[in-house]
Protein backbone atom coordinates (compact mmCIF):
# COMPACT_ATOMS: atom_id res chain seq x y z
CA UNK A 1 0.00 0.00 0.00
CA UNK A 2 1.31 3.33 -0.88
CA UNK A 3 0.62 6.32 1.62
CA UNK A 4 -1.44 9.33 -0.27
CA UNK A 5 -1.02 11.72 2.87
CA UNK A 6 1.89 11.93 4.86
CA UNK A 7 1.69 14.54 7.96
CA UNK A 8 4.90 15.36 10.25
CA UNK A 9 5.14 17.14 13.30
CA UNK A 10 2.87 19.52 12.56
CA UNK A 11 2.56 22.36 14.53
CA UNK A 12 -0.05 25.44 14.49
CA UNK A 13 -0.76 28.32 16.71
CA UNK A 14 -3.28 30.96 16.49
CA UNK A 15 -1.84 34.23 18.41
CA UNK A 16 -0.28 32.79 21.81
CA UNK A 17 -2.66 29.29 21.53
CA UNK A 18 -0.71 26.16 20.57
CA UNK A 19 -3.60 24.54 18.37
CA UNK A 20 -1.70 21.59 16.88
CA UNK A 21 1.03 19.95 18.73
CA UNK A 22 3.74 17.75 16.49
CA UNK A 23 0.53 15.99 14.66
CA UNK A 24 1.95 12.89 12.83
CA UNK A 25 -0.30 10.97 11.08
CA UNK A 26 -0.78 8.83 7.57
CA UNK A 27 -3.55 7.81 5.13
CA UNK A 28 -2.97 5.01 2.58
CA UNK A 29 -4.59 4.85 -0.62
CA UNK A 30 -8.20 3.53 -0.87
CA UNK A 31 -8.60 3.75 2.80
CA UNK A 32 -11.30 5.65 4.91
CA UNK A 33 -9.69 7.41 7.43
CA UNK A 34 -12.16 9.84 9.93
CA UNK A 35 -10.60 12.42 12.15
CA UNK A 36 -12.39 12.38 15.20
CA UNK A 37 -12.35 14.77 17.65
CA UNK A 38 -14.87 17.36 19.64
CA UNK A 39 -15.35 20.81 19.20
CA UNK A 40 -12.35 22.49 19.68
CA UNK A 41 -9.86 19.17 19.13
CA UNK A 42 -8.48 20.99 16.05
CA UNK A 43 -9.47 18.47 13.83
CA UNK A 44 -10.93 21.83 11.85
CA UNK A 45 -7.54 23.91 11.87
CA UNK A 46 -6.09 20.15 10.68
CA UNK A 47 -8.51 19.70 7.80
CA UNK A 48 -7.46 23.40 7.06
CA UNK A 49 -3.88 22.87 6.77
CA UNK A 50 -4.29 19.35 4.67
CA UNK A 51 -6.48 22.03 2.29
CA UNK A 52 -3.41 23.82 2.43
CA UNK A 53 -5.73 26.98 2.88
CA UNK A 54 -3.52 27.70 6.31
CA UNK A 55 0.57 27.48 6.16
CA UNK A 56 1.78 25.80 9.63
CA UNK A 57 4.04 27.30 11.89
CA UNK A 58 6.22 24.16 11.73
CA UNK A 59 6.17 20.72 10.17
CA UNK A 60 5.35 19.25 6.80
CA UNK A 61 2.42 17.36 5.11
CA UNK A 62 3.11 15.86 1.88
CA UNK A 63 -0.11 14.78 -0.22
CA UNK A 64 0.27 12.63 -3.78
CA UNK A 65 3.37 12.75 -3.60
CA UNK A 66 4.05 16.43 -3.39
CA UNK A 67 5.31 18.45 -0.65
CA UNK A 68 2.45 21.00 -0.08
CA UNK A 69 3.19 23.02 2.41
CA UNK A 70 6.37 24.59 0.36
CA UNK A 71 4.95 23.92 -3.30
CA UNK A 72 4.58 26.64 -5.59
CA UNK A 73 1.17 27.85 -6.75
CA UNK A 74 1.40 25.62 -9.54
CA UNK A 75 2.22 22.74 -7.98
CA UNK A 76 -0.25 23.26 -5.81
CA UNK A 77 -2.75 23.70 -8.59
CA UNK A 78 -1.79 20.41 -9.87
CA UNK A 79 -2.31 19.01 -6.50
CA UNK A 80 -5.87 20.56 -5.75
CA UNK A 81 -7.00 18.97 -9.79
CA UNK A 82 -6.95 15.74 -8.13
CA UNK A 83 -8.65 16.23 -4.76
CA UNK A 84 -12.09 16.53 -4.24
CA UNK A 85 -13.97 18.70 -0.81
CA UNK A 86 -16.99 18.53 0.55
CA UNK A 87 -17.63 21.34 3.24
CA UNK A 88 -19.78 21.11 6.33
CA UNK A 89 -22.58 23.62 4.78
CA UNK A 90 -21.84 22.68 1.33
CA UNK A 91 -20.09 25.88 0.58
CA UNK A 92 -22.57 26.40 -2.73
CA UNK A 93 -21.69 29.07 -4.77
CA UNK A 94 -24.83 30.77 -4.16
CA UNK A 95 -25.29 33.24 -7.31
CA UNK A 96 -24.64 29.73 -9.62
CA UNK A 97 -27.17 27.16 -10.03
CA UNK A 98 -26.88 23.67 -8.56
CA UNK A 99 -26.08 22.26 -11.81
CA UNK A 100 -23.16 25.37 -12.58
CA UNK A 101 -21.66 24.40 -9.53
CA UNK A 102 -21.08 20.86 -9.79
CA UNK A 103 -19.73 22.06 -13.22
CA UNK A 104 -17.80 25.10 -12.00
CA UNK A 105 -14.26 22.95 -11.60
CA UNK A 106 -14.55 21.23 -14.93
CA UNK A 107 -14.91 24.32 -17.09
CA UNK A 108 -12.52 25.77 -15.20
CA UNK A 109 -9.82 22.99 -15.71
CA UNK A 110 -10.97 21.01 -18.95
CA UNK A 111 -11.96 21.51 -22.37
CA UNK A 112 -14.67 19.29 -22.77
CA UNK A 113 -17.11 20.34 -24.90
CA UNK A 114 -20.68 21.59 -22.96
CA UNK A 115 -22.18 18.19 -24.05
CA UNK A 116 -19.60 15.20 -22.41
CA UNK A 117 -20.26 17.95 -19.59
CA UNK A 118 -23.89 17.58 -19.36
CA UNK A 119 -23.38 13.73 -19.18
CA UNK A 120 -20.89 13.92 -16.32
CA UNK A 121 -23.25 16.65 -14.83
CA UNK A 122 -26.06 14.11 -14.92
CA UNK A 123 -23.94 11.28 -13.84
CA UNK A 124 -22.42 12.32 -10.53
CA UNK A 125 -26.37 13.92 -10.07
CA UNK A 126 -27.50 9.89 -10.43
CA UNK A 127 -24.84 8.80 -8.12
CA UNK A 128 -25.63 11.31 -5.41
CA UNK A 129 -29.82 10.96 -5.31
CA UNK A 130 -29.83 14.41 -7.06
CA UNK A 131 -31.05 13.80 -10.75
CA UNK A 132 -33.30 16.38 -12.05
CA UNK A 133 -32.16 18.63 -9.20
CA UNK A 134 -29.39 20.75 -11.59
CA UNK A 135 -31.74 24.08 -11.97
CA UNK A 136 -32.71 24.43 -8.45
CA UNK A 137 -30.64 27.27 -6.85
CA UNK A 138 -28.73 26.23 -3.96
CA UNK A 139 -30.72 28.09 -1.16
CA UNK A 140 -33.56 26.12 -2.43
CA UNK A 141 -31.93 22.98 -1.31
CA UNK A 142 -32.63 21.32 1.94
CA UNK A 143 -29.42 20.40 4.41
CA UNK A 144 -29.05 16.71 3.01
CA UNK A 145 -29.36 17.96 -0.32
CA UNK A 146 -26.85 20.78 -0.10
CA UNK A 147 -24.33 18.16 1.31
CA UNK A 148 -25.20 16.00 -1.71
CA UNK A 149 -24.44 18.69 -4.14
CA UNK A 150 -21.48 19.89 -2.37
CA UNK A 151 -20.28 16.06 -2.47
CA UNK A 152 -21.40 15.53 -6.46
CA UNK A 153 -18.96 18.96 -6.93
CA UNK A 154 -16.19 17.28 -5.16
CA UNK A 155 -16.59 14.25 -7.34
CA UNK A 156 -16.63 15.82 -10.16
CA UNK A 157 -13.29 15.82 -11.89
CA UNK A 158 -12.77 11.88 -10.18
CA UNK A 159 -10.90 12.93 -7.79
CA UNK A 160 -7.81 10.48 -6.09
CA UNK A 161 -8.33 12.11 -3.04
CA UNK A 162 -11.83 13.23 -1.43
CA UNK A 163 -12.17 15.15 1.71
CA UNK A 164 -15.41 15.59 4.16
CA UNK A 165 -16.04 17.67 6.46
CA UNK A 166 -18.60 16.84 8.83
CA UNK A 167 -20.94 15.00 5.97
CA UNK A 168 -23.33 14.31 8.43
CA UNK A 169 -24.16 16.93 11.25
CA UNK A 170 -26.81 18.64 11.51
CA UNK A 171 -28.89 15.88 9.61
CA UNK A 172 -32.24 13.63 10.72
CA UNK A 173 -30.65 9.96 11.20
CA UNK A 174 -32.61 8.64 8.13
CA UNK A 175 -30.70 10.97 6.00
CA UNK A 176 -27.22 10.69 8.10
CA UNK A 177 -27.37 7.09 7.18
CA UNK A 178 -28.35 7.43 3.26
CA UNK A 179 -24.81 9.77 2.98
CA UNK A 180 -23.13 7.08 5.17
CA UNK A 181 -23.71 4.27 2.76
CA UNK A 182 -23.36 6.75 -0.36
CA UNK A 183 -19.98 7.20 0.88
CA UNK A 184 -19.14 3.72 1.08
CA UNK A 185 -20.23 2.67 -2.21
CA UNK A 186 -18.46 5.83 -4.11
CA UNK A 187 -15.22 4.20 -2.27
CA UNK A 188 -16.26 0.83 -3.23
CA UNK A 189 -17.07 1.93 -6.77
CA UNK A 190 -14.14 4.32 -7.34
CA UNK A 191 -11.56 2.93 -5.00
CA UNK A 192 -10.51 6.35 -4.24
CA UNK A 193 -8.85 7.86 -0.99
CA UNK A 194 -11.54 9.26 1.59
CA UNK A 195 -10.37 11.64 4.57
CA UNK A 196 -13.54 12.39 6.59
CA UNK A 197 -13.72 14.48 9.61
CA UNK A 198 -16.59 13.74 11.88
CA UNK A 199 -17.54 14.38 15.90
CA UNK A 200 -20.35 11.77 15.09
CA UNK A 201 -19.26 8.38 16.55
CA UNK A 202 -21.71 6.43 14.69
CA UNK A 203 -21.27 7.51 11.47
CA UNK A 204 -17.32 7.25 12.28
CA UNK A 205 -18.12 4.09 13.04
CA UNK A 206 -19.58 2.50 10.53
CA UNK A 207 -17.80 4.08 7.76
CA UNK A 208 -14.22 4.12 9.03
CA UNK A 209 -11.12 1.86 7.89
CA UNK A 210 -8.99 3.86 10.49
CA UNK A 211 -9.84 6.25 12.72
CA UNK A 212 -7.65 9.00 14.37
CA UNK A 213 -8.49 11.02 17.48
CA UNK A 214 -7.57 14.22 18.25
CA UNK A 215 -8.29 16.01 21.66
CA UNK A 216 -6.59 19.67 22.31
CA UNK A 217 -4.29 19.28 19.22
CA UNK A 218 -2.65 16.22 20.31
CA UNK A 219 -3.65 12.50 18.41
CA UNK A 220 -4.78 10.27 21.08
CA UNK A 221 -5.52 7.53 19.84
CA UNK A 222 -4.61 6.21 15.79
CA UNK A 223 -6.02 2.67 14.44
CA UNK A 224 -8.90 0.25 13.48
CA UNK A 225 -12.31 0.82 14.74
CA UNK A 226 -12.02 -1.90 16.72
CA UNK A 227 -8.41 -0.25 17.74
CA UNK A 228 -9.62 2.73 18.90
CA UNK A 229 -12.86 1.17 20.65
CA UNK A 230 -10.75 -0.71 22.90
CA UNK A 231 -8.29 2.38 23.77
CA UNK A 232 -7.81 2.29 27.56
CA UNK A 233 -6.89 6.12 27.23
CA UNK A 234 -9.46 8.26 29.24
CA UNK A 235 -9.48 10.65 26.67
CA UNK A 236 -10.47 8.48 24.03
CA UNK A 237 -13.39 6.91 26.01
CA UNK A 238 -14.36 10.04 27.41
CA UNK A 239 -15.37 11.20 23.97
CA UNK A 240 -16.29 7.23 22.81
CA UNK A 241 -18.71 7.35 25.87
CA UNK A 242 -20.12 10.60 25.67
CA UNK A 243 -19.06 11.22 28.90
CA UNK A 244 -18.43 15.01 30.34
CA UNK A 245 -14.27 15.63 31.00
CA UNK A 246 -13.60 15.98 34.78
CA UNK A 247 -12.17 19.42 35.30
CA UNK A 248 -9.03 19.93 37.13
CA UNK A 249 -9.80 22.40 39.53
CA UNK A 250 -6.54 24.33 40.39
CA UNK A 251 -8.07 26.47 43.44
CA UNK A 252 -5.68 29.42 42.80
CA UNK A 253 -6.29 30.07 39.06
CA UNK A 254 -9.85 30.27 39.49
CA UNK A 255 -9.81 32.58 42.16
CA UNK A 256 -7.53 34.91 39.17
CA UNK A 257 -10.39 34.17 36.86
CA UNK A 258 -13.29 34.97 38.78
CA UNK A 259 -11.65 38.17 40.43
CA UNK A 260 -9.24 39.54 37.13
CA UNK A 261 -6.59 40.23 38.78
CA UNK A 262 -3.55 38.23 39.70
CA UNK A 263 -3.06 36.38 43.70
CA UNK A 264 0.33 35.62 44.68
CA UNK B 1 -4.11 57.06 28.29
CA UNK B 2 -2.18 54.14 27.68
CA UNK B 3 -4.92 52.61 26.40
CA UNK B 4 -6.06 55.15 23.87
CA UNK B 5 -1.99 55.40 22.63
CA UNK B 6 -2.48 51.37 22.11
CA UNK B 7 -5.20 52.10 19.89
CA UNK B 8 -3.74 54.45 17.70
CA UNK B 9 -1.28 52.24 17.13
CA UNK B 10 -3.47 49.65 16.45
CA UNK B 11 -5.67 51.15 14.14
CA UNK B 12 -2.46 52.82 12.12
CA UNK B 13 -0.96 48.96 11.84
CA UNK B 14 -4.43 47.70 10.53
CA UNK B 15 -4.77 50.56 8.02
CA UNK B 16 -1.03 49.97 6.67
CA UNK B 17 -1.79 46.37 6.57
CA UNK B 18 -5.11 47.25 4.73
CA UNK B 19 -2.91 49.29 2.16
CA UNK B 20 -0.55 46.38 1.58
CA UNK B 21 -3.29 44.08 1.19
CA UNK B 22 -4.88 46.14 -1.60
CA UNK B 23 -1.46 46.37 -3.53
CA UNK B 24 -1.37 42.72 -3.74
CA UNK B 25 -5.04 42.27 -4.87
CA UNK B 26 -4.32 45.04 -7.01
CA UNK B 27 -0.75 43.23 -8.47
CA UNK B 28 -2.50 39.56 -8.40
CA UNK B 29 -5.74 40.89 -10.38
CA UNK B 30 -3.48 42.65 -13.06
CA UNK B 31 -1.10 39.29 -12.91
CA UNK B 32 -4.30 37.07 -14.08
CA UNK B 33 -5.57 39.54 -16.26
CA UNK B 34 -2.48 39.68 -18.32
CA UNK B 35 -0.68 36.29 -17.57
CA UNK B 36 -4.33 34.34 -16.92
CA UNK B 37 -4.69 32.50 -20.52
CA UNK B 38 -0.97 32.01 -20.84
CA UNK B 39 -1.29 29.65 -17.73
CA UNK B 40 -4.62 28.42 -19.08
CA UNK B 41 -6.63 30.26 -16.56
CA UNK B 42 -8.10 33.00 -18.20
CA UNK B 43 -9.98 35.43 -16.73
CA UNK B 44 -14.03 34.58 -18.09
CA UNK B 45 -15.28 37.27 -20.62
CA UNK B 46 -18.49 36.34 -19.86
CA UNK B 47 -18.02 37.61 -16.10
CA UNK B 48 -16.31 41.19 -17.36
CA UNK B 49 -19.74 41.41 -19.37
CA UNK B 50 -21.65 40.44 -16.18
CA UNK B 51 -20.03 43.10 -14.24
CA UNK B 52 -19.62 45.92 -17.11
CA UNK B 53 -23.78 45.39 -17.31
CA UNK B 54 -23.79 45.97 -13.52
CA UNK B 55 -21.74 48.76 -12.93
CA UNK B 56 -22.67 50.59 -16.17
CA UNK B 57 -25.99 50.15 -17.83
CA UNK B 58 -27.38 49.64 -15.29
CA UNK B 59 -26.26 52.16 -14.23
CA UNK B 60 -27.58 54.88 -16.64
CA UNK B 61 -30.88 55.47 -15.60
CA UNK B 62 -29.95 57.27 -11.76
CA UNK B 63 -26.89 59.07 -14.27
CA UNK B 64 -29.07 60.85 -16.17
CA UNK B 65 -31.14 61.77 -13.15
CA UNK B 66 -28.20 63.27 -10.89
CA UNK B 67 -26.35 64.82 -14.14
CA UNK B 68 -28.81 66.16 -15.27
CA UNK B 69 -29.76 68.09 -11.80
CA UNK B 70 -25.66 68.91 -11.41
CA UNK B 71 -26.28 70.63 -14.91
CA UNK B 72 -28.96 72.72 -14.06
CA UNK B 73 -27.42 73.27 -10.58
CA UNK B 74 -24.03 74.37 -11.93
CA UNK B 75 -25.93 76.60 -14.58
CA UNK B 76 -28.23 78.45 -12.10
CA UNK B 77 -25.42 79.18 -9.52
CA UNK B 78 -23.00 79.90 -12.36
CA UNK B 79 -25.52 82.52 -13.94
CA UNK B 80 -26.34 83.99 -10.22
CA UNK B 81 -22.80 84.31 -9.61
CA UNK B 82 -21.56 85.80 -12.88
CA UNK B 83 -24.72 88.29 -13.05
CA UNK B 84 -22.77 90.49 -10.35
CA UNK B 85 -20.34 91.66 -13.21
CA UNK B 86 -22.85 91.42 -15.92
CA UNK B 87 -21.12 88.54 -17.20
CA UNK B 88 -24.25 86.15 -17.57
CA UNK B 89 -23.13 84.93 -21.45
CA UNK B 90 -19.83 83.46 -19.57
CA UNK B 91 -21.38 80.71 -17.98
CA UNK B 92 -20.90 78.47 -20.24
CA UNK B 93 -17.27 78.46 -19.77
CA UNK B 94 -18.07 78.04 -15.90
CA UNK B 95 -19.64 75.10 -16.58
CA UNK B 96 -18.04 73.17 -19.02
CA UNK B 97 -15.10 73.01 -16.84
CA UNK B 98 -16.71 72.37 -14.20
CA UNK B 99 -18.31 69.43 -15.11
CA UNK B 100 -15.81 68.01 -17.45
CA UNK B 101 -13.06 68.32 -15.24
CA UNK B 102 -14.47 67.83 -11.35
CA UNK B 103 -18.36 67.18 -11.12
CA UNK B 104 -19.36 64.22 -13.67
CA UNK B 105 -16.36 62.24 -12.74
CA UNK B 106 -17.19 62.79 -8.83
CA UNK B 107 -20.54 62.28 -8.70
CA UNK B 108 -20.27 59.15 -10.86
CA UNK B 109 -17.76 58.04 -8.67
CA UNK B 110 -19.43 58.29 -5.58
CA UNK B 111 -22.72 57.06 -7.40
CA UNK B 112 -21.33 53.78 -8.68
CA UNK B 113 -19.08 53.47 -4.91
CA UNK B 114 -22.85 53.38 -3.36
CA UNK B 115 -24.23 50.91 -5.90
CA UNK B 116 -21.34 48.64 -6.88
CA UNK B 117 -18.27 49.38 -4.16
CA UNK B 118 -20.74 48.48 -1.52
CA UNK B 119 -22.20 45.45 -3.70
CA UNK B 120 -18.93 43.66 -4.17
CA UNK B 121 -17.56 44.47 -0.15
CA UNK B 122 -21.26 42.52 0.81
CA UNK B 123 -20.69 39.67 -2.02
CA UNK B 124 -17.27 38.75 -1.04
CA UNK B 125 -17.96 39.47 2.42
CA UNK B 126 -20.81 36.57 2.13
CA UNK B 127 -18.96 34.84 0.21
CA UNK B 128 -16.49 34.64 3.18
CA UNK B 129 -18.32 33.79 5.75
CA UNK B 130 -20.11 30.72 3.82
CA UNK B 131 -16.29 29.32 2.94
CA UNK B 132 -17.65 29.73 -1.10
CA UNK B 133 -14.29 31.43 -0.63
CA UNK B 134 -12.60 28.47 0.56
CA UNK B 135 -14.36 25.91 -1.76
CA UNK B 136 -12.76 28.05 -4.78
CA UNK B 137 -9.39 27.92 -3.41
CA UNK B 138 -9.31 24.24 -2.82
CA UNK B 139 -10.97 23.53 -6.55
CA UNK B 140 -7.92 25.32 -7.79
CA UNK B 141 -9.88 28.27 -8.83
CA UNK B 142 -7.92 31.50 -7.44
CA UNK B 143 -11.05 33.89 -6.04
CA UNK B 144 -9.08 37.12 -6.89
CA UNK B 145 -9.08 35.43 -10.84
CA UNK B 146 -13.28 34.58 -10.77
CA UNK B 147 -13.96 36.97 -8.78
CA UNK B 148 -12.12 40.38 -8.39
CA UNK B 149 -10.26 40.45 -11.93
CA UNK B 150 -13.28 40.44 -13.48
CA UNK B 151 -14.98 43.38 -11.35
CA UNK B 152 -11.41 45.50 -12.16
CA UNK B 153 -11.54 45.10 -15.76
CA UNK B 154 -15.11 45.97 -16.02
CA UNK B 155 -14.58 48.96 -13.70
CA UNK B 156 -12.02 50.43 -15.75
CA UNK B 157 -13.88 50.25 -19.07
CA UNK B 158 -17.09 50.76 -17.58
CA UNK B 159 -16.38 53.85 -15.10
CA UNK B 160 -14.73 56.35 -17.55
CA UNK B 161 -17.41 55.57 -19.98
CA UNK B 162 -20.07 56.29 -17.83
CA UNK B 163 -18.54 59.65 -16.65
CA UNK B 164 -18.17 60.54 -20.50
CA UNK B 165 -22.02 59.92 -20.51
CA UNK B 166 -22.40 61.90 -17.67
CA UNK B 167 -20.45 64.73 -19.37
CA UNK B 168 -23.00 65.01 -22.06
CA UNK B 169 -26.31 64.98 -19.69
CA UNK B 170 -24.79 67.45 -17.39
CA UNK B 171 -23.65 70.16 -20.20
CA UNK B 172 -26.97 69.18 -22.02
CA UNK B 173 -28.81 70.15 -18.91
CA UNK B 174 -26.90 73.17 -18.09
CA UNK B 175 -27.39 74.13 -21.71
CA UNK B 176 -31.41 73.84 -21.45
CA UNK B 177 -31.36 75.88 -18.68
CA UNK B 178 -28.87 78.27 -20.08
CA UNK B 179 -31.19 78.46 -23.17
CA UNK B 180 -34.32 79.36 -21.35
CA UNK B 181 -32.87 81.86 -19.31
CA UNK B 182 -30.53 83.80 -21.31
CA UNK B 183 -32.73 83.23 -24.48
CA UNK B 184 -28.92 81.80 -26.12
CA UNK B 185 -29.93 78.59 -28.55
CA UNK B 186 -28.79 75.47 -27.51
CA UNK B 187 -26.77 75.41 -31.24
CA UNK B 188 -25.15 78.35 -30.09
CA UNK B 189 -24.28 76.96 -26.52
CA UNK B 190 -23.54 73.83 -28.17
CA UNK B 191 -20.77 76.01 -30.04
CA UNK B 192 -19.44 77.36 -27.18
CA UNK B 193 -19.18 74.44 -25.51
CA UNK B 194 -17.00 72.44 -27.86
CA UNK B 195 -14.84 75.99 -28.68
CA UNK B 196 -14.08 75.59 -24.99
CA UNK B 197 -13.65 72.29 -24.52
CA UNK B 198 -10.13 70.99 -24.86
CA UNK B 199 -9.33 67.25 -24.76
CA UNK B 200 -6.73 67.86 -21.88
CA UNK B 201 -10.17 68.77 -19.61
CA UNK B 202 -11.86 65.82 -20.75
CA UNK B 203 -9.23 63.77 -20.13
CA UNK B 204 -8.41 65.24 -16.78
CA UNK B 205 -11.77 64.22 -15.73
CA UNK B 206 -12.23 60.59 -17.51
CA UNK B 207 -8.71 59.90 -15.78
CA UNK B 208 -9.44 60.31 -12.91
CA UNK B 209 -12.49 58.58 -13.01
CA UNK B 210 -10.19 55.42 -14.01
CA UNK B 211 -8.29 55.82 -10.68
CA UNK B 212 -11.62 56.19 -9.05
CA UNK B 213 -12.82 52.81 -10.02
CA UNK B 214 -9.46 50.96 -9.66
CA UNK B 215 -9.69 52.80 -6.08
CA UNK B 216 -13.76 51.34 -5.48
CA UNK B 217 -12.78 48.05 -6.74
CA UNK B 218 -10.08 47.12 -4.14
CA UNK B 219 -11.72 49.29 -1.11
CA UNK B 220 -15.25 46.56 -1.71
CA UNK B 221 -13.13 43.88 -1.95
CA UNK B 222 -10.17 44.47 1.04
CA UNK B 223 -13.06 45.31 3.16
CA UNK B 224 -15.47 42.22 2.01
CA UNK B 225 -12.60 39.83 2.85
CA UNK B 226 -11.80 41.42 6.02
CA UNK B 227 -15.10 40.14 7.22
CA UNK B 228 -15.67 38.97 10.87
CA UNK B 229 -18.85 37.85 12.78
CA UNK B 230 -21.41 36.87 10.54
CA UNK B 231 -24.63 38.72 9.07
CA UNK B 232 -23.99 42.02 11.18
CA UNK B 233 -20.29 41.58 10.12
CA UNK B 234 -21.52 42.17 6.38
CA UNK B 235 -23.51 45.40 7.09
CA UNK B 236 -20.51 46.85 8.84
CA UNK B 237 -18.41 46.02 6.22
CA UNK B 238 -20.59 46.82 3.41
CA UNK B 239 -21.01 50.62 5.00
CA UNK B 240 -16.87 50.84 5.46
CA UNK B 241 -16.56 50.44 1.94
CA UNK B 242 -18.91 52.89 0.73
CA UNK B 243 -17.95 55.48 3.59
CA UNK B 244 -14.02 54.93 2.61
CA UNK B 245 -14.18 54.48 -1.15
CA UNK B 246 -16.23 57.71 -0.97
CA UNK B 247 -13.29 59.37 1.22
CA UNK B 248 -11.30 57.97 -0.90
CA UNK B 249 -12.27 59.60 -4.07
CA UNK B 250 -12.65 63.24 -2.45
CA UNK B 251 -9.49 62.99 -1.40
CA UNK B 252 -8.41 61.74 -4.50
CA UNK B 253 -9.31 63.94 -6.59
CA UNK B 254 -8.47 66.94 -4.39
CA UNK B 255 -4.52 65.47 -4.86
CA UNK B 256 -5.27 64.84 -8.80
CA UNK B 257 -6.03 68.00 -9.08
CA UNK B 258 -3.84 69.77 -6.97
CA UNK B 259 -0.96 68.18 -9.05
CA UNK B 260 -2.48 68.58 -12.40
CA UNK B 261 -3.58 71.98 -12.53
CA UNK B 262 -0.76 74.31 -11.36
Amino acid sequence: MDTVISVRDLVVYYGERKILKEVCMEVERGEIMVIMGGSGSGKSTLLRHLLSLEKPRSGSITMLDREISSASRRELLEVRKKIGVAFQFGALLSSLSVGENILLPLQEHTRLDQATMEVMLRLKLEVVGLAGFENLMPAELSGGMTKRAALARAIIMDPQLLFLDEPSAGLDPVVAAALDDLILQLRDATGMTLVVVTHELESAFKIADRITVLDQGDIVASGTVDEVRNNKSERVQNLLNRRSEERVTDVDAYLERLTGTRID
Amino acid sequence: MRQFVENIGRRSIGGISEFGQAAVVLYESLYWLFMGPRQRQPVRLHSVFAQAMDIGIYAIPIVIVLNMAIGIMLAIQGIYTLRVFGAENNVTLGVTLSVTREFSPMITGILVAGRTGSALAARIGTMKINEELDALTVMGIQPIRYLVAPALLAMIIMLPLLSWFADVVALLGAGLYVSAELGMSLGAYTNDVLRILSIDDLMHGLGKSLIFGVLIVLIGVINGANVTGGAEGIGRVTTRSVVHAISAIVITDMLFTFLLSR
